[in-house]
């Protein structure tokens, strides 16, 4: 398993972790997540599920692969530390961050697609509890 | 079940001046009658375009099986002021199976002020796709500072739809006409396309190529053009189920934009001719027994109603 770059965090399965329980109770929530099935825990349910998940670090990998190949190794390095830096701009964590700069960089602030009409993570109807997440990232939890 | 029901057809008919020659042998590009290129890139250019659009808004389908069965487009182009462009057409009929859904449905999408095009396959996919393309032309227009070329959408469309691998049951025939002059191309829902004079899409595809093959010649006026590609669409309409209804077409050249919904009504319903309702009496009573039918109370329940 290559556990190094990009290709580390390449979808290949579904995890299981996804199931998560809500309640002290519970087992499943089935609203929510629908009923249960071993099958759909472990294999996609859509032949293009995981080539979705995986899109965007598909398109990253290619691009920066090709960048490499015709200015060499600086460019994918440059670009590649651009994306950290911005990634670290960031709202408390459970108030949703617009990524602006990340938008820019990858030039998805002249496009709209699937994922600006659909599954919006900014128009969310859940949402983290505020003062856990807080301390967790505080490290005080 | 998606049925990909659509024909579509196009003409790319070069100019006949011999004294220029045209860098397209399909699709010569003529200078609009004067000599001047005014190279239109602003987005201001909104009077030139005669925009006649109806839109349709009676697409409330819900389902996801639906035919767009035939649409027809093809280019006109000739030389010396005569009308350059492109003409689009389609039918209007969209199928859920075996039952007409929409008997007047608009297959003809916008995308910008010079592209259109006509989709035939589910119509939630081709509306959205075409929507979302429209929206993504806009923004790279905007961004670029010109007129979209429909080169731009033939690329954009084919990378979405291979990116899903032909899940989207999108089948479309664009047509438009930018700075480098009238294309068409035809997109598959796999994601192939091909440029080409005159296209069909759809189940009727086959009718309408047939009429196509037969008749197209370059160099046609854009009477002549719109007059073939109605009896295009036609043979469809008549001779393919999935066909039906009113004939669409657009006009898409350098100076004006027509959209002319509908341009011919194939299939007219019957005009009725008289009421043919029974008037009481028409029927004359001969003899009249009445019986009287005893009924007797068995049981008698009281439940109160709660009506606040």
């Amino acid at each position: 398993m290559n556990s190094r770059g990009a290709a580390s965090l390449l979808k290949d399965s579904i995890s299981f972790t996804d199931v998560s329980a809500a309640g002290l109770f519970e087992g499943h929530d089935l609203l929510r997540r629908g009923f249960t099935s071993v099958k759909n825990e472990l294999l996609p349910s859509h032949p293009l599920e995981l080539t979705e998940k995986n899109f965007q670090l598909n398109q990253d990998k290619t691009n920066f692969a090709t960048l490499r190949n015709i200015q060499g190794i600086h460019a994918p390095l440059k670009l590649q530390m651009e994306f950290r830096a911005v990634k670290q701009v960031q709202r408390l964590p459970f108030l949703h961050s617009s990524n602006m700069s990340m938008d820019i960089l990858r030039g998805n602030d002249e496009c709209i697609g699937f994922e600006d009409i659909l599954n919006d993570p900014s128009q969310s109807e859940v949402m983290g509890e505020p003062h856990m997440m807080m301390e967790h990232k505080l490290g005080l939890l | 079940m998606v049925h990909s029901f659509c024909s579509s057809a196009l003409l790319s008919l070069p100019g006949s001046s011999p004294d220029t020659s045209s860098p397209w042998d399909i699709a010569g590009a003529a200078v609009w009658g004067s000599g001047t290129h005014s190279s239109q890139e602003c987005a201001g250019t909104g009077t030139r375009h005669s925009l006649v659009r109806a839109r349709s808004t009676t697409r409330a389908l819900p389902q996801g099986q639906f035919a767009l069965p035939l649409t027809s487009s093809k280019e006109n182009l000739s030389w010396a002021g005569l009308v350059d462009g492109v003409v689009l057409g389609a039918d209007t009929r969209a199928t859920e199976g075996m039952v007409v859904a929409d008997k007047n449905c608009s297959k003809i999408h916008f995308i910008s002020p010079n592209i259109y095009c006509c989709g035939a396959g589910t119509a939630a996919d081709t509306e959205m796709t075409t929507q979302l393309i429209s929206s993504n032309l806009e923004l790279h227009s905007l961004s670029t500072g010109r007129l979209p070329r429909v080169v731009t959408a033939n690329r954009m469309l084919k990378q979405m739809l291979f990116r899903y691998q032909g899940y989207i049951g999108a089948a479309l025939v664009l047509g438009g006409v930018d700075v480098t002059g009238p294309h068409l191309y035809s997109i598959h829902p796999h994601g192939s396309t091909d440029k080409l004079p005159y296209v069909t899409m759809g189940s009727g595809s086959l009718a309408a190529m047939a009429v196509f093959e037969d008749k197209y010649k370059p160099d046609m006026e854009e009477e002549e053009a719109k007059q073939l590609v109605r009896d295009a669409i036609a043979a469809g309409i008549y001779n393919d189920l999935g066909s039906g209804s009113n004939i669409d077409i657009c006009v898409i050249s350098k100076s004006k934009l027509d959209f002319l919904r509908p341009y011919d009504v194939a299939n007219r319903k019957g005009d009725r001719f008289g009421r043919y309702k029974c008037e009481k009496g028409t029927t004359a009573v001969l003899t009249e027994n009445v019986a009287h039918l005893e009924l007797e109370v068995v049981d008698e329940t009281v439940q109160t109603m709660d009506t606040s």
